[in-house]
C-alpha cells in the first residue's frame, strides 16, 4: 500500500541577504494512514519548516527548492494557491505552539469555528453552530456554550491549544501536523491535550505527525521517530529502536543530554559545542564539528543508509543496533 | 543541620489589581469596579542550609517566580519575613542592606531580557563588582575574563554584545554576572527552560560544577521534574501559592506524598520505549483570582473528602524531614 503522504528528497531554501539557509537539506519521510511520527530536533534545524513546507506555507524569501511532496499518491508541491487552500484544513490541517498566533483575538470563538467549519462545507449555521459546539464537547471543554462566545483572550493557555486542535479536527483530516503544539503549557495540561489527540485520531484513524524538541515526550505514543540536524533527517525508525539503541550519535548525545536517566547529580553527558549555524553549511556530516566518532571521511556528507527493522542512518560511523543506552 | 544561609519564614504576598480609568468610569454606571487581589504566596515557610540546592517546583502562576523575587528582597513580602544568616532582611541598615544584596544573587530565566542589549559583555560583568567595590577599576578587565573563563566562555568574547551570542552563551553569562558578586546564595529562575536540550546539559553541568567548587547554596526554581530531580538535594512543592509538600530528592521521587506531586510526577514525560496511555488528571488550574475554598488541589484530587472542601490541610511533618499538606495523612 502507497504511504499516506510521501516526501522524497525535499529542500526549502531560504535567500537572505547574508546567505542561503539550507532550512530543509534533502529530507525523505513517509506517513501512513493511522500512523504517528515524531519529528524531532532543536531549534534551527528544519522540523517546523518541514511541516510548513507540506501545507504549501512557505513564503519568500523561502522557496521549496527541489523535491516531492506526494500526498495521496499526488504531488502537492507546485499545486495553486486555491489547490491548497481548498486541502488546508480538510484533508491536511495544522496545530501550532502558540495557540494566540493561530486564533484571531478580536473575534469569539464560535465565529472563528463556524468560519472552519463552512469554509469546506455549506451547511446552515444552526447546524454549524451545533458542529462547533460538538468540537469542543469531543476535546474535553467544559460548560462549552459559554466557551463559544468567549474571546481567545478569556481563555486559559491550555484552553485555547484545545480550541485549536477542535478547529483542526473539525473535518476529520486524513493527516494533521502538530507543531509544538505542547510546549507552552503546564505539564498536567500537556498530559491531558495528548491523551486527547491520541484517542481522537485513534478514533478517526488521522495520521499524525507530531514535532517536538522532547523526546521524552514522543517516546510515549510514537510509531516511528525521524531526528532531524542542520535540516536533514540523520536518524529514522521504530521509536523503540531508535530511543532504545540509537544508531547516529547525535541521537546517542540527545538522549544522553536527558533528564532523569543517570544517577542525581552526575555530570550529563553533554554534546559539546553548539548546532553549526544554518547559513552557509559547510560540506560533509554537519554534526561531525561536535561528533567523537568523527574522522576524515566525515568531509563528505553521508547518504541515507538502511538498516534491518525498517530504520535508516546517516552516518559514516554509525553505532551497532545492539549498542542499547545505558 | 547547621544554621540555615535562607530563612523563608510565614511569607504571604498579595498584588492587588486597582481598577484602570476605564473601568472606573464604566463601573460609575454599573457600580461594579471594585480591586481584585491575588494571594501569590500563602504562609510559605522553609529553610535552605549552607551549600544546600532547594528545588521550588510548580506549575505556572503557582508563585514560584515571585518567591524568588522576595528571597533576593526585588519585592517586599506582604507578611512574614526572609532571614540571611540569622538577620531579617527588611530590618537591615543601609550598609548592611548592601552587603546582603551583593550576597544573595540571582540568574535569570530569560537572558535576552535580563541583559542589557545596549551593554557590552564586558560591561554586564564587570559593573556591578566595580560599583560594591570587589576590584578596583584597573583590574576590572582582568576580573571579567577570569569570570568568562570560569563559565567556560572565551575572554574575547567581553566586547561582544548580548545579540551576538547564542541562547547558551547568553545563559552562561547570566550566570557570569551573578558569580562577579562573589554570592553566598543563588536564586536561579528556571535557568534553563529556554535552551534546547543539548545546550540544557552543558549548563547543568556548569552548575553543578559551580557548586562544587564553590560551594554555594541555590533556590533552583523550575517547572521541570526532571532538572530538579538532577540537581537539587531537596525539593518544595507549590500549588497556588502554598506549600503542599517539602521533601529530600531522593525520596520525594521515590515515595511522592501529596496527591499533586503524584500527579505532577506520573504525567512528567520520561524516556520509555515502551507504548503508554497517558492518564492525566482531570482540570485546570484554578484562577489564582478565586482560589477553591480548603484544599487549593480539592477540585482535581482524585482523593478529595468532604473535610478537603472546606479546610486548610496543614503543613506537617510525616515523617523525618518530610512535610506534606494533606488531609489523607491525618487519617492515620
Amino acid at each position: 500500500m502507497a504511504p499516506l503522504l510521501e516526501i522524497d528528497g525535499l529542500k526549502v531554501q531560504f535567500s537572505l541577504r547574508d546567505g542561503l539557509v539550507r532550512a530543509v537539506d534533502g529530507v525523505s519521510l513517509a506517513v501512513d494512514a493511522g500512523e504517528v511520527l515524531g519529528l524531532v530536533g532543536e531549534s534551527g534545524s528544519g522540523k517546523s519548516v518541514t511541516g510548513f513546507a507540506i501545507l504549501g506555507l512557505v513564503d519568500p524569501p523561502g522557496r521549496i527548492a527541489a523535491g516531492a511532496i506526494r500526498f495521496r499518491g499526488e504531488e502537492l508541491v507546485g499545486r495553486s494557491e486555491a489547490e491548497l487552500r481548498g486541502m488546508r484544513g480538510r484533508d491536511i490541517a495544522m496545530v501550532f505552539q502558540d495557540p494566540m498566533m493561530t486564533l484571531n483575538p478580536v473575534l469569539r470563538i464560535d465565529t472563528q469555528v463556524v468560519e472552519a467549519i463552512t469554509a469546506h462545507e455549506r451547511v446552515s449555521a444552526r447546524a454549524a453552530r451545533a458542529r462547533a459546539r460538538d468540537a469542543l464537547v469531543a476535546v474535553g471543554i467544559a460548560s462549552p456554550d459559554e466557551r463559544l462566545s468567549a474571546y481567545p483572550h478569556q481563555l486559559s493557555g491550555g484552553m485555547r491549544q484545545r480550541v485549536a486542535i477542535a478547529i483542526a479536527l473539525l473535518h476529520r483530516p486524513a493527516l494533521v501536523i502538530a507543531d509544538e503544539p505542547t510546549t507552552a503549557l503546564d505539564v498536567t495540561i500537556q498530559s491531558q491535550i495528548v491523551a486527547q489527540m491520541q484517542a481522537l485520531c485513534a478514533e478517526s484513524g488521522t495520521a499524525l505527525i507530531w514535532i517536538t524538541h522532547d523526546l521524552a515526550l514522543i517516546s510515549g505514543f510514537a510509531d516511528r521517530v525521524a531526528v532531524m540536524y542542520a535540516g536533514r533527517i540523520v536518524e529514522q525508525g521504530p521509536v523503540g529502536d531508535v530511543l532504545g539503541a540509537p544508531l547516529h550519535p547525535y541521537t546517542r548525545g540527545l538522549i544522553g543530554s536527558l533528564l532523569g536517566g543517570g544517577a542525581p547529580g552526575a555530570p550529563l553527558a553533554q554534546i559539546p559545542g553548539l548546532p553549526p549555524s544554518p547559513i552557509n553549511l559547510p560540506p560533509g556530516c554537519a554534526f561531525a564539528p561536535r561528533c567523537p566518532r568523527a574522522d576524515g571521511t566525515c568531509a563528505t556528507a553521508p547518504d541515507d543508509t538502511a538498516h534491518p527493522g525498517g530504520r535508516t542512518v546517516r552516518c559514516w560511523h554509525p553505532h551497532a543496533a545492539l549498542e542499547t543506552v545505558a | 543541620m547547621s544554621a540555615p544561609v535562607i530563612a523563608i519564614e510565614y511569607v504571604s504576598k498579595g498584588f492587588v489589581r486597582r481598577p484602570g480609568l476605564a473601568e472606573r468610569a464604566a463601573g460609575l454606571v454599573t457600580g461594579g469596579a471594585r480591586a481584585t487581589a491575588v494571594q501569590a504566596l500563602d504562609d510559605v515557610s522553609f529553610a535552605i542550609a549552607e551549600r544546600e540546592v532547594v528545588g521550588l517546583v510548580g506549575e505556572s502562576g503557582c508563585g514560584k517566580s515571585t518567591l524568588g523575587r522576595i528571597v533576593v528582597n526585588a519585592l517586599p513580602p506582604t507578611a512574614g519575613e526572609v532571614k540571611f544568616r540569622g538577620a531579617a532582611l527588611a530590618t537591615l541598615d543601609p550598609a548592611a542592606r548592601r552587603e546582603v544584596a551583593r550576597k544573595i544573587q540571582m540568574v535569570f530565566q530569560d537572558p535576552m531580557a535580563s541583559l542589557n542589549p545596549r551593554m557590552r559583555i564586558g560591561e554586564i560583568v564587570g559593573e556591578a563588582p566595580r560599583v560594591h567595590g570587589i576590584v578596583e577599576k584597573r583590574e576590572a578587565g582582568a576580573y571579567v575574563d577570569e569570570m568568562l573563563a570560569r563559565v567556560g566562555l572565551d575572554p574575547s568574547l567581553r566586547n561582544r554584545y548580548p545579540h551576538q551570542l547564542s541562547g547558551g552563551q547568553r545563559a552562561r553569562v547570566g550566570i557570569a554576572r551573578a558569580l562577579a558578586m562573589r554570592p553566598a546564595f543563588l536564586v536561579c529562575d528556571e535557568p534553563v527552560a529556554a535552551l534546547d536540550v543539548s545546550i540544557q546539559a552543558q549548563v547543568l553541568n556548569l552548575l553543578m560544577r559551580l557548586r562544587a567548587e564553590l560551594g554555594l547554596a541555590c533556590l533552583f526554581i523550575s517547572h521541570n521534574l526532571g532538572v530538579v530531580e538532577h540537581i537539587a538535594d531537596r525539593v518544595v512543592i507549590l500549588y497556588l501559592g502554598r506549600v503542599v509538600e517539602i521533601a529530600p530528592n531522593a525520596e520525594l521521587f521515590r515515595a511522592p506524598n501529596h496527591p499533586y506531586t503524584q500527579a505532577l510526577l506520573a504525567n512528567a514525560p520520561r524516556l520509555d520505549t515502551k507504548k503508554r496511555r497517558f492518564a492525566p488528571i482531570a482540570g485546570e488550574l484554578p484562577s489564582p483570582f478565586a482560589p477553591p475554598a480548603g484544599c487549593h488541589f480539592h477540585p482535581r484530587c482524585p482523593a478529595a473528602m468532604d473535610r478537603c472542601r472546606s479546610e486548610r490541610p496543614a503543613l506537617r511533618e510525616i515523617a523525618p524531614g518530610r512535610f506534606s499538606a494533606c488531609h489523607l495523612n491525618a487519617m492515620g
